[in-house]
């Protein structure tokens, strides 16, 4: 009889899956859409308790502790920490995928029909490639590997045949599935090309990595539903999958760049040799003092956040900023980058965390029209996406990208550490116009004393 | 190819259609939320790794699936506390955080 309630389990779990992403379109529904989505999977749990094939849950009742000891420490890391802890959940969701594929493979073999090996392939591929690649992008977001791009010669051809050498070896296990010496090599190559895969790849293209990483854990999970014959797991892994698939599509777009440029493409190299020609030009600096006096003035202030502002922690002195102007009635925007950060959506995490409201979080194209009746565009921590060059400067390596107006604005502030140019090497040129001030000095330190002049100023 | 794969295909085809219009209408403002909460719901692999480490045909299959199970669970919980403490940030103006 309890037989026969699973299928309907799994359904419900089905449709709560789906209303739960649908609930995420908007702020105000997107919280019932957590609840949701964890009633779906309470559902799931329970159906695939409920199985009369499982014999002692002694395994699985230790394993529930176990991930959930783990799992709250997971979800308190602190905002700034968000893309790192997003890409070693990638490794942990493809590391189950590819563990259950290994256990399927042995527990099956030799009686495993051509279709459900080819789709169990499919799993421990995805599932191993993208366990080492989220790790290793973990790495590069904790700043325990080095973050700039590592090339050597013939990298992509080393690459691709080692990708060719795990396809072959999949292939023939497809058509031999009982060569089981092949598969502990397979699992290998596939662990390998993981690293190989992350190891030329930059900060500044983590967001499109992330969102890759996490299209491929999902299709592992619904390569999963295929062998095991269950579709809750094809839909949940399909939902995962095109999801991770947008987002990376949308983070191609603007960086302008197509999925291939970011995996084979080595980003760090092209611009180097553009880099040679930065010749010696001035710019003009303020202190935080003159620029507070600017900003005293001024009717519309769009603030530009980038991982600079993340990185020095400054959101919090940020919205302290936004307080100050918006009480004396100075009009406070946000223009957010799609690739700002280092995961889609990470200014506007951060700027949440710090009680920024979300009305005044715009995207690049609704803001880009602001620019032109903005006094001041303040830009934290924030480069290549403000680099005019990408809109005329055939020669550039973000040549085309889409980019924040930022020269349009009547002022232009920067905040940044030094004239050092950033991750990728390209020189900024809104930094050497006549109306751009250079504000040197630590996000948080400058921006704390740009609190500190206004709210002085307020008083005499 | 047998009539349960050709319903899987069909199954995957369609959702994937559907993941990509609900996901398309999701505002980038929470795209973080986004990515952590479809992390969550593909820890739906514990499915399989709570039957693989259930059953205890043999013991490597019982401790891969118990690995498996532990993983899927560090994204269940992770996944969805995380996206929630995030969406209780996003506040409007004039509004207190609820």
């Amino acid at each position: 009889m309890i037989e026969q309630v699973i299928p309907l389990l799994y359904l419900a779990a089905a449709a709560s899956f789906v209303l739960a992403l649908k609930w995420l379109s908007s702020v105000t529904t997107a919280r019932r859409g957590v609840i949701i989505g964890v009633i779906g999977m309470a559902l799931a749990v329970s159906g695939t308790l409920l199985k009369p094939e499982i014999v002692s849950y002694r395994w699985v009742a230790a394993a529930f502790v176990l991930g959930t000891i783990i799992g709250i420490p997971m979800a308190m890391m602190p905002m700034t920490a968000v893309p790192q802890r997003t890409a070693l959940s990638h490794a942990f969701g493809a590391l189950a995928a590819a563990l259950v594929g290994t256990a399927e493979y042995y527990l099956r073999t030799p009686e495993i029909d051509c279709f459900t090996m080819g789709a169990l392939t499919l799993e421990v591929l995805l599932g191993y490639l993208t366990f080492t690649a989220s790790l290793m992008a973990f790495g590069k977001l904790q700043e325990v590997l080095p973050t700039r791009p590592i090339t050597y010669r013939n990298q992509n051809i080393i690459n691709l045949s080692l990708f060719g050498l795990a396809v072959a070896a999949g292939v023939s296990l497809v058509a031999r599935p009982e060569s089981t010496w092949l598969f502990p090599l397979f699992g290998a190559m596939a662990l390998l090309f993981g690293v190989l895969l992350i190891i030329p790849i930059g900060g500044a293209d983590m967001p499109t990595v992330i969102s890759l990483l996490n299209s491929y854990a999902g299709l592992s999970a619904a390569a999963m539903g295929f062998v095991l014959n269950n579709k809750l797991l094809i839909i949940a892994g399909a939902l995962d999958g095109s999801s991770g698939f947008i987002l990376s599509v949308i983070m191609c777009r603007a960086m302008n760049r197509s999925f291939t440029n970011v995996l084979f493409g080595a980003f760090g190299q092209v611009q180097t040799a553009a880099g040679g020609r930065a010749e010696e030009r001035t710019v003009r600096s303020a202190t935080p003092e003159e620029a507070a006096d600017i900003l005293r003035g001024a009717n519309l202030v769009i603030v530009v956040p980038g991982y600079g502002m993340a990185v020095a922690q400054a959101q919090h002195k940020v919205r302290e900023l936004y307080d100050i102007l918006t009480k004396a009635h100075i009009e406070v925007k946000f223009a957010i980058h799609p690739v700002a950060g280092r995961m889609p959506g990470h200014m506007n995490v951060l700027l949440a965390e710090a009680d920024v409201p979300y009305d005044k979080l715009m995207e690049m194209d609704m803001v880009n029209s602001e620019f032109p009746q903005a006094d001041v565009a303040l830009v934290i921590g924030a480069n290549d996406v403000t680099n005019p060059a990408a809109r005329h400067d055939r020669t550039s390596p973000i040549f085309g990208m889409p980019i924040l107006d930022v020269d349009k604005a009547r002022t232009i502030m920067v905040i940044k550490r030094s004239m050092n140019p950033g991750f990728a090497g390209i020189e900024n040129e809104l930094y050497y116009m006549d109306r751009t001030l250079m504000v040197f000095g630590d996000a948080k330190a400058v921006v704390g004393s740009l609190v500190k002049e206004l709210a002085g100023g307020a008083i005499h | 190819m047998n009539q349960d794969l050709e319903l899987s295909l069909y199954v995957f085809v369609l959702a994937t259609f559907l993941g990509f219009e609900i996901i398309r209408r999701v505002s980038p403002l929470l795209h973080t939320p986004l990515m952590s909460l479809t992390n969550a719901i593909s820890a739906i692999a514990v499915v399989g790794s709570i039957l693989v480490a259930g059953e205890q045909k043999t013991t490597l299959s019982t401790v891969l699936g118990a690995m498996a199970v532990t993983c899927s669970m560090i994204n269940i919980v992770g996944g969805y506390l995380i996206t929630y403490r995030m969406l209780r940030m996003f506040r409007k103006s004039g509004k207190d955080r609820s």
